[in-house]
């Protein structure tokens, strides 16, 4: 076979998957301890932590935009990485299909939360 | 014409049978939770960009018996993934060699694990810090 060799589009997915992994290994249990129990519950931090004004501010600063850009796209990638091929150690055959429905939903929630943030401005 | 079936030996539950395999296949399902976890905070964005009436109301649906019960989950889950994203870190990246000698293992899992403590201490600290 003398044709050249078909570039793979599998180091995106993995970079993507690698970098959402980490993120989500370093934040993620803390962000959902902030977020999910210690502020509906009232536990250690003040209940207004996450008032209107406060994470509209943090949301409308760039540090924050890309925080939460990144912690929403790249947790969704890594994710969808990893289910997509779990799909085939559960016997689920894997086509085509399955990648476009992993990956594509977590294209759309990147775009949608790309949008919503920048829609948030500055 | 007779189709040939030949034997395909049943895979279902192939990963029950081995304690290996069953560990693999509940790291890999907390991705399912991340997911979720991504979803939640996505959701929340929307209702922020919404205006004010609508991020109180997502917060107040935080407060819900199912809301906490899924977070308990999720932090269980997803802490459980941190310890094995770094167990697994010294097969899933290239050898480092400190001074002629490859860097053992479990430096890499405890050097991760410490700055996913790290990591966790300061945003705590910082979120309180922009709560006073």
């Amino acid at each position: 076979m003398k044709r050249p060799l078909k570039r793979s589009n599998a180091p995106i997915f993995w970079a993507l998957f690698g970098a959402g992994g980490m993120l989500s290994a370093l934040f993620g249990p803390m962000l959902v301890f902030i977020t999910g129990l210690a502020i509906p519950l009232g536990l250690l931090l003040p209940a207004d932590t996450l008032s209107y004004s406060r994470v509209l501010a943090f949301v409308q600063h760039w540090i924050g935009k890309g925080f939460v850009f990144a912690v929403i796209a790249l947790f969704l990638w890594h994710a969808a990485h990893r289910i997509f091929h779990s799909l085939h150690d559960i016997g689920i055959h894997a086509g085509v299909g399955a990648k476009l429905l992993c990956y594509g939903l977590a294209l759309v929630g990147t775009v949608i939360a790309g949008y919503t943030l920048l829609a948030i401005g500055f | 014409m007779n189709k040939r079936r030949p034997y395909v030996r049943p895979m279902d539950g192939w990963w029950r049978k081995n304690p290996y395999f069953v560990e693999y296949m509940i790291h890999e399902a907390t991705a399912l939770f991340v997911a979720a976890y991504a979803a939640v905070l996505l959701i929340g964005l929307l209702r922020l960009a919404q205006g004010e009436a609508a991020w109180t109301a997502w917060l107040a649906t935080l407060q819900g018996g199912w809301a906490i019960l899924f977070h308990l989950l999720a932090l269980v889950a997803i802490s459980y993934h941190t310890y094995t994203w770094f167990k697994i870190m010294p097969r899933t990246m290239p050898p480092v060699i400190v001074g002629g000698k490859k860097l053992a293992g479990w430096v890499i899992t405890a050097g991760g694990l410490a700055a996913a403590a790290a990591a966790s201490l300061a945003l705590l600290a910082l979120v309180w810090g922009m709560a006073r």
